[in-house]
Order: structure tokens, then sequence, then C-alpha cells
């Protein structure tokens, strides 16, 4: 297992190099750059600006220099257009908002999305299983950004329940629309693979030995088979870490929130260079990481499972 | 091969095939037993004639009545088509009734240019816009369908440069095998646990195009480009299954070459779970262009995709509500149904992977 660990680790390290990597070369490789707008620059002005930022040294230095400081200190520097505040400091900044709204939306998923899941398996063919199922689909095919609009029609413009967007601090009621509209697509994949997990566990012999013996229906279903039927929900944890990203940056957009991928949809459009690249590092570290610890709980969960 | 047993054996064999019945296994007795241009015919006539176009016609069939037993994805396949009629007819066939094209604006002067559905522009009912007028005065239907033409266009594009790319590269790591194998799939995983969305925006938002079409060529190699790592993984677990079998022994045996067993003898054997999975890409890549069109990096104007008249639309959400609505329904609806027709398919094509 440890080896597994350091192993998964070692390779981790040049992925994130790589991934970097890659969105340098992008940004550079690119046409124009921070400074080309609408007006251009008089000649004494840029010449100054490139010495600052070390634009006037070759691309293999800037390169290097990029990279050393990345490596060595962790530190992506400064951002272009918010001037003066270190990319660790923007990213510490806008990272609890992500993070609360995104492991909030997960959550619920979870619950809610193991809860009807495993009633739809134990009551296969019903009628509840039909309609759970059929609006587990219609939550795959509805996209974020229609449904977010949508709830803030009926919740914040019509019945003026809930507020329809900003910021409210950590626990407010500012959080439940964006938390909805985030984890609506998780809890019907969630379902979905509970549905899938329990029908398969619960048709196996070692939940008929289980009946056998005269466990109650409550325990076998609670302590024998949702514990093999939600093997399919762990393993997509990891995908879903992505998906949360993605889904992130889009609630994030609408309820105009301040989190890490409003941040980096502003940095892409104004070309900020290391806000951008500070944020991919970040957000590809968090995910091989994340990746890694849910390998680990596999095998924790699944004894037949070795590495 | 053991040259040495296979010119020994053939003088006993010789001519013997060809009077046997043909029970199933029999091509691998050939294969080994009779020289390459004996066994090269055998299997050519058996083919033809018996095995081969039997088998493979039934097994589609079967695959069809199973689908058609499935009511959900037979749903689907009528809503999958009857939108991808209307789309490539609906335009055309609006401007020959209303005389209304997609980007026609109208140029009485008003205050107010977005009606609401079957409302003409003095408040009355009237036939003219069933799903209304955007912001400019355009006829929403006529948008949404021709949306639906580009939307439709970008999941199908997509999904083709992924299959070239996951089949190609799943099949080659499968065959090949070994060092290379590992190595490959090593990377696929590794590429499956980065934030490729984030990368697309990147790429997308650096490179943006002058020109809308341009712009949609980068979507498709983007999107495509991204999505083909569970097609490698799925084709290679299917090329790892059937490289040991008895036709790619007797393709090997007859000196065909590495590149012509992959691609004439071994992917046309994976096209099962490869429809399946294809089916099932449309959709996640039409909901990733609209989730990029939402961010401003996706479809540009004048072309509008599905995404982007949603997008327009939540500007107006409070005033003019079924300016979002009808895009996003409609979205919806056919990513519903193509998601329907997908597990259909995966029912009747790919019993193995089968979730219930």
């Amino acid at each position: 297992m440890l080896r597994f660990i350091i192993r998964r680790l070692l390779i981790t390290i040049p992925t994130i190099l790589v991934v970097i990597t890659i969105t340098w070369a992008l940004i550079r490789l690119a046409p124009g750059n921070f400074y080309t707008g609408e007006k251009p620059l008089p000649a004494a002005i840029e010449q100054n600006i490139r010495e600052k930022y070390g634009i006037d040294k070759p691309w293999y230095q800037q390169y290097g220099r990029t990279m050393w400081s990345i490596v060595r200190h962790l530190d992506f520097g400064t951002s272009l257009k918010y001037e003066g505040q270190s990319v660790n400091a923007i990213i510490a900044r806008s990272l609890p908002v992500s993070a609360a709204v995104g492991i909030l939306a997960y959550l619920l998923a979870l619950v809610v999305g193991t809860f009807v899941g495993s009633i739809a398996a134990l009551k296969q063919n019903s009628r509840w299983d039909y309609a759970s199922m059929a609006l587990a689909m219609l939550g795959i095919s509805v996209p974020n950004f229609v449904l977010g609009p949508i709830l803030v029609l009926v919740f914040a413009l019509t019945l003026y329940w809930l507020p329809p967007s900003r910021w409210g601090g950590f626990p407010s009621v500012n959080l439940i629309l964006p938390v909805l509209t985030l984890s609506a697509i998780h809890m019907a994949y969630i379902a979905r693979l509970t549905r899938a997990g329990m029908l398969e566990v619960l048709r196996s012999d070692y939940i008929r030995t289980a009946r056998a013996k005269g466990l109650s229906e409550k325990a076998v279903v609670v302590r024998h088979a949702l514990r093999g039927g939600l093997m399919p929900v762990v393993s997509y944890t990891g995908p879903a870490l992505a998906f949360l990203l993605t889904g992130t940056v889009v609630v994030e957009r609408i309820f105009a929130l301040p989190g890490l991928g409003n941040y980096f949809i502003q940095a892409s459009l104004n070309r900020d260079e290391p806000l951008i690249i500070g944020i991919v590092a970040f957000i590809a570290i968090t995910l091989l990481l994340m990746n890694l610890l849910v390998d680990i709980a596999y095998a924790y969960l699944d004894p037949r499972i070795r590495y | 091969m053991n040259e040495d047993k296979l010119t020994v054996d053939t003088q006993t064999t010789r001519g013997v095939p060809s009077t046997l019945p043909s029970p199933t296994n029999a091509p691998d007795v050939d294969a080994i037993h009779t020289p390459p241009e004996v066994a090269i015919a055998e299997a050519d006539v058996r083919t033809a004639e018996t095995l081969e176009t039997v088998r493979a016609s039934s097994l589609w069939r079967d695959a069809w009545r199973c689908l058609l037993r499935n009511k959900l994805a037979v749903f689907g396949m009528v809503v999958v088509g009857v939108v991808t009629l209307a789309s490539l007819l609906g335009p055309y066939t609006i401007k020959r009734t209303t005389g209304l094209t997609p980007d026609y604006i109208p140029t009485e002067v008003s205050l107010l240019k977005s009606f609401p559905p079957f409302t003409s522009s003095d408040g009355s009912f009237s036939w003219t816009h069933p799903m209304g007028t955007d912001n400019q005065g355009r006829d929403l239907l006529a948008r949404v369908l021709q949306g639906g033409q580009i939307s439709l266009m970008v999941g199908i594009i997509s999904t083709l440069v992924s299959l070239v790319i996951g089949v190609s590269y799943g099949a080659i790591a499968g065959y090949v095998g070994g060092r290379t194998d590992n190595i490959m799939m090593r990377v696929v995983d590794v590429l499956y646990s980065l934030p490729y969305i984030i990368i697309v925006i990147v790429l997308l938002s650096m490179f943006r195009s002058q020109t809308a079409r341009g712009q949609l060529i980068l979507l498709f190699v983007a999107l495509g480009s991204v999505s083909w790592l569970t097609m490698a993984r799925i084709v290679r677990g299917q090329v790892l299954s059937l490289k040991n079998q008895e036709f790619v022994l007797a393709a090997r045996a007859t000196g065909v070459s590495t590149g012509r067993i992959i691609f004439r003898h071994l992917i046309p054997n994976t096209l099962g779970p490869v429809i399946v999975y294809a089916t099932l890409t449309i959709p996640t890549v039409m909901l990733t262009e609209a989730f990029l069109s939402f961010l401003g990096f996706g479809v540009q104007p004048p072309l509008a995709s599905w995404g982007s008249l949603a997008t327009d639309g939540i500007q107006n959400i409070a005033i003019f509500p079924w300016q979002l609505i009808f895009p996003g329904v409609t979205m919806a609806l056919t990513l519903f149904s193509l998601n329907f027709l997908g597990d259909g398919l995966r029912d009747a094509l790919d019993p193995q992977m089968r979730t219930f």
C-alpha cells in the first residue's frame, strides 16, 4: 500500500509540471499578450514593462524562471490584472467560496442520491423506481446553467423566498440556490450508480446468506447491501471532482460568487498569465491528490483490491 | 507460428477441410494445419457463404428487436429523429411559410421587440412566432432550429474526432501489448485525472478565432481531443480479448500486416460497444459545448447553438423568460432522448455492460 502511494505521488509531480508547461506554452504560443490592448503603448513604457516582468529575456529563461519559483517556493508570482496581489493570496481568498459550494453540493448529492437510488433498487420496476430514474435522467440532461436561472426565476424573482445571487458568508441563505444547482447532476448520477450497484449486490449469494440466517431486512440492506452497492459511487468520486470544478465555474458565474472559477474565467479573458497558471496548477494538484485519496479509500472499502 | 509443423501437417490434411461440415471452431484447425493460401481460400468461402453472414445479421437483428422492445429507447429514437429533421428542414420551411429567416431583424421602430410566444407585435394571438422573438425581434423558433443544426453538428463531429483518436489509440495499445500498451495506458490514466476542461478553456480563450467558422472548427478539435479517453479504454479491452482468437491468428499466419489486422479485422469486431459509447458521448459533448458557450468561449455570433441561445436568454430571464426556456428545454429534451437511446443501445448491443 505504501509503495503504491509513493509510486503514485512520484507520477503526480511530473504530471503537474507537464500541466503547468502546457498551460504556459498555450498562453505564449497564442498571438498577443496581456498588454495588447486597443491603444498601443508608447515604446518606452512598453520597454519598461517588458523589463519589469522579464519579458525581454529569451523564452527559455522566462520559462525557467517561472518554473523555478513554482518548484522552489510554490510561488506563482503576482497577478497582472489585480496589481500588487500575489496569485497565492487570490487563490487563498477565493478557495473557501468554491470549496463551500462544492463540498455542500457533493454532500447533498451523496445523501439524496444514495437514498433515492437504494429505494429504487429495493423496489425495482415499481412506479417509484421508474419515476426516480426518469427524474435522474432529466437531472443529467438539463445543463446547470439552464437550471440555475430557472431556480432563480422561481424562488427569487417570483416567490421572493431566497436571494437571487451574491456571496453572503458561509452559513447563509445565499448558498441554497447555488448548492442546489450544482448538486442536481451529481444527485442524478449517484442515484443511477447506487441503483445499479445495489441491484447487482442484492442478487449475490452473501445477501441470500444474510437473509437465510434470519437477519431483519433493515440489517441486510444497511449493513450488507449498501457497503457493496456503494462501490460504484466511491469510484465516481474521482470524475465527480472534475465535474464539480467545472460546475462551480458555471455556478459562480450565474450567482456572481467570488470563487476560484470566476477568477479563472476573468484571468483567461484578461490573459493574466500568472493567475491562469496558478489556478490551473492548483486545480491539477487538488484533482490528482483527491484521486489518490479515492483510490486509497477504494482499497480500504473493498478488501478484494490490493495494490 | 511454427514453420516446420505447418509443412509436415499439410500433407496429411490438405483438402480435407472442404469436405468437413463447418462447426464454429473449425477455422483455427484449418489455420494451423493448412498452408496459408489454402487457409485464406477456405476462410473466404466460409465467411461468404455460411458463418459470418448468418451470424452477423442475426446479431444486429437481435439488437434491433431488443431496442424496439425498450419503450424509452424508442421514445428517445423518435425524439432525436424529429429534432434532427426539424433542425435540418425547419429553417427552410419557416422561410417558405412566413418569410422569416433566423437572422431577420424587423425594421419597424418599437420600444419592445421581444414578444411572448404566439403573440404578434400588437399583442394579439398569432401563429407567426410560436416561440416568441428575441431581443432584436428575430423569430425564436427559427433561431432554435438553426441552433439545433450547430449543436447537433458539434455533437456529431466532435464525437467522430474522439472516435477516430480513441479507437485507433485503444486498438494499437491493445494489439501491440507489452511495454507499449503499458506506457500508452499510463498516459491515458494521467490524462484522465487532469482538469481537461480547464485546459480547453485556456486553449479556446488564447486562440480565440476571428471568424465564427474558425471558432467552430477549434471547438470540434478541442472537444474531440479531450473526450477520447474512455473510448480508448473500451476498445483496448475489446481488442485484448479478441487478439488471441483464431481469425487474428489466421490473418497473421497469412502474412497480413499489423496495421491491416488492427483496422480491418479487429476494429470492425469492436463495433458494438463503440456504437454504444459514441451514442452516449454525443450528449456529453453537446453539454460541454453549451457550457463553453455559456462562458463565452464556445460558438460565436453570428452562429448560434442551443447553448449560446440559452445564454443570451439568461440575461433577460426576469422579463422575457421564454428566451431561456425554449432553447433550454429543446436542448434538455434532445439530450434526455439521446441518453435514453444510448442506454437502450447498450442493453441491446452489449449485454455485459448492462446496468439493469
